[in-house]
């Protein structure tokens, strides 16, 4: 039986903005037509010799004047997936509902807008002080991001900034979840947006986790690392009742930590394992009733033979399961969001994309990899997010009953 | 909603723990300010201790005092909030980044500056494999993290430990960003008093500006200046075991009303 206090939840509104675009719907054409978007990176100081999935003209977007304050390459992305599939539209209708004091924030990020911290170091004077435009508050603050999306947006309910590494995104929607069932809420703005900066891009090159010319390519058995990408994630959730007729479902979450090292996975993905676990109890499913797992795949040695090992474990080898980080690069705060995302196109379409730039998949994986497209009845999909500090994460997402 | 506060710790300027903080905290002893030395801690191995910097030591220290002698500590939930999360190493990539020369990470800094990084190395510490957010939110971050542990109770029926903590950001950041002395804070709360419970607490988000009392002391004023030292008003009313109505802002415009009633 599931966890009725909490689950399930509508998917009443969804978007996202990835190197394929804005909105869903270049996303979806790029996933049905096999077109990756990584690119080699161009980023300004940023290493050479890698490959990025940057999301195009995020530097032309400008914020509303009065909030200004705010701008920064990370709420520039959020405000393109505000624009984006009527996303900012259904929220106001939620507000108009429920009232605006009714509609939380929670929303996912690794580094919010330290990108323009780090503009701002460049500009330091004799002095090293930095800039006196520089808006702490409005952009490298965790908070800038939730703040930034409820004032955009005109809501008074609570907003806060989750910060799990890599699965911040996915993680918010647990905190919606608990936020709706102990009545503080009627609905959350939720998921999660994160952009290239030279932080990441240096600091994944120092642990020597990056793909070296070319894009990554997630499950392969000559795979040599990660495609950074910078993404925005967003969904409305609210009670199923609260939601639009035929709205998919987020079925259940579950999360669980490693306690077993700060930046490599526990080698035989325990903790995934009892996040996964945890997600499917919550939906109250079994393993046999998922029928795609995306994976969190973000194409390093170590994550994604622990990750084979988990899902094996739990749905054997007959559940396809693929990483759609050959798209997108790993949007680390948003791919737990951008990937529920992707999770409900999935569902609408059949579609199981296999991962992308794959000619062998690692011989030593036993779980059901998918490297080609096939299209097929979609019920439920699983959508798996670890990250760093040993934080794994699992949403479960099906069609509307 | 409804929770039972079942442990506390503190770790700040003058307020070396709980049980050395109770009365300065109740108001029955003076207060002076201290300086703030986050022990390293002796729950990790020692390899992981090494690695730690000050905020995770701040961190693990409080939710150490605040865990001791529980026996389900490694089946807690965890909430980690902070502002400033770990703003040594972040401000020690960013300088490193605007070097002159090639540009050299070391990648334990890397994978330290997640603002997770703290609730890492706790459930490494305790073994730990439940569930653990850690999130921010600017000054308003104790309560944010106080809201996040409330609605786990509520919601899930979870017993949750909260850990907040902050610590000054290194320069040039602390300019934009000055933050007062380090201060660590960390309750358990349960769903249901367990023996050795120290107050029932009420939690209701009101979308209206806090009510601001005036600092009636020099240990009230130490909150204004540290995101963490903002659950001060609750301590100090749990030290002093009176039933208090606490309004704690989340921002400028909302904010978390508490009930305490104490045991």
């Amino acid at each position: 039986m599931p966890d009725t206090r909490l689950w399930p939840l509508s998917l009443a509104a969804a978007t996202t903005v990835t190197a394929l675009g804005a909105g869903i719907a270049p996303l979806r054409r790029a996933l049905h037509a096999r077109e990756g978007g990584l690119r080699p990176s161009a980023f300004p100081g940023g290493p050479e010799d890698i490959w990025v999935g940057q999301v195009p003209e995020v530097e032309a977007v400008e914020l509303p004047p009065e909030l200004a304050g705010f701008a920064c390459r990370n709420n520039r992305l959020a405000e393109m997936a505000l624009r984006s599939d009527g996303f900012a539209e259904a929220v106001s209708v939620a507000a108009a509902r429920h009232g605006p004091d009714r509609v939380a924030v929670v929303l996912g990020t690794s580094t919010a807008g330290i990108e323009e911290t780090e503009q701002a170091y460049r500009q330091r004077d004799a002095a090293g002080a930095l800039p006196a435009s520089f808006n702490y508050a409005g952009s490298h603050d965790l908070q800038s991001l939730p703040a930034y999306v409820r004032a955009r947006l005109g809501l008074r309910g609570p907003a806060f900034a989750i910060s799990t590494a890599c699965t911040s995104g996915a993680r918010s929607m647990l905190e919606a979840a608990a936020l709706i069932a102990s009545g503080v809420a009627d609905a959350v703005v939720a998921g999660g947006v994160d952009s290239l900066c030279r932080l990441t891009l240096h600091g994944f090159t120092a642990l020597e986790l990056l793909s070296r010319g070319g894009p990554t390519r997630p499950c392969a058995a000559d795979r040599d690392g990660i495609s950074i990408g910078e993404a925005a994630g967003l969904v409305l959730l609210m009670r199923p009742e609260d939601g639009p007729p035929g709205a998919p479902l987020l079925l259940g979450a579950g999360a669980s930590s490693d306690g077993h090292h700060m930046s490599s996975p526990h080698p035989e993905g325990l903790g995934a394992v009892s996040a996964m676990r945890a997600a499917l109890a919550a939906a109250g499913l079994t393993p046999g009733e998922v029928d795609y797992v995306n994976l969190h795949g973000t194409g390093t040695r170590a994550n994604d033979a622990m990750e084979d090992r988990a899902v094996h474990h739990l749905f054997g080898d007959g559940t396809p399961c693929s990483s759609t980080k050959g798209w997108t690069g790993h949007a680390l705060g948003a791919s737990g969001a951008v990937e529920a995302v992707i999770a409900m196109l999935c569902l609408e379409d059949g579609l199981v994309p296999g991962c992308l730039g794959v000619s062998m998949p690692d011989p030593e994986f036993r779980s059901a990899v998918a490297t080609a497209n096939a299209v097929r009845l979609l019920r439920r999909v699983a959508s798996n997010s670890f990250g760093f500090g040993g934080s794994n994460c699992c949403l479960v997402i099906g069609r509307a009953a | 909603m409804n929770c039972w506060i079942c442990g506390v710790a503190v770790l700040g300027s003058g307020l070396p723990g709980w049980a050395a903080s109770e009365a300065a905290l109740a108001g029955t002893a003076p207060w002076s300010p201290g300086d703030v030395v986050p022990p390293p801690p002796p729950l990790l191995p020692p390899t992981e201790r090494r690695r730690t910097s000050p905020a995770v030591r701040l961190a693990l220290a409080v939710a150490a005092e605040a865990t001791a002698g529980i026996a389900d500590r490694a089946a807690l939930e965890t909430v980690f909030a902070s502002s400033n999360g770990d703003g040594a190493v972040v401000g020690g990539i960013l300088e490193a980044l605007h070097a002159p020369g090639s540009i050299a990470l070391s990648p334990t800094q890397f994978h330290n500056s997640v603002h997770n990084s703290a609730a890492g190395y706790w459930h490494i510490a305790v073994g730990s494999v439940a569930p653990s957010v850690s999130l921010g939110g600017h000054d308003g971050s104790f309560a944010a993290g106080l809201l996040t542990a409330g609605i786990a109770v509520a919601a899930r029926g979870a017993a949750v430990l909260l850990c907040a903590y902050d610590l000054p950001l290194p320069a040039p950041l602390a300019a934009v960003r000055p933050t007062g002395p380090g201060f660590g804070t960390a309750l358990v709360l349960r769903p249901a008093p367990t023996e050795g419970a120290l107050a029932r607490l009420s939690l209701r988000h009101v979308a209206e500006p806090a009510p601001a009392p005036a600092p009636a002391d020099a240990l009230d004023a130490l909150a204004e200046g540290n995101p963490a030292a903002r659950a001060l008003p609750l301590l100090r009313a749990l030290a002093a075991r009176r039933p208090a109505r606490i309004g704690l802002a989340l921002s400028a415009d909302m904010h978390l009303a508490l009930d305490l009633a104490p045991c």
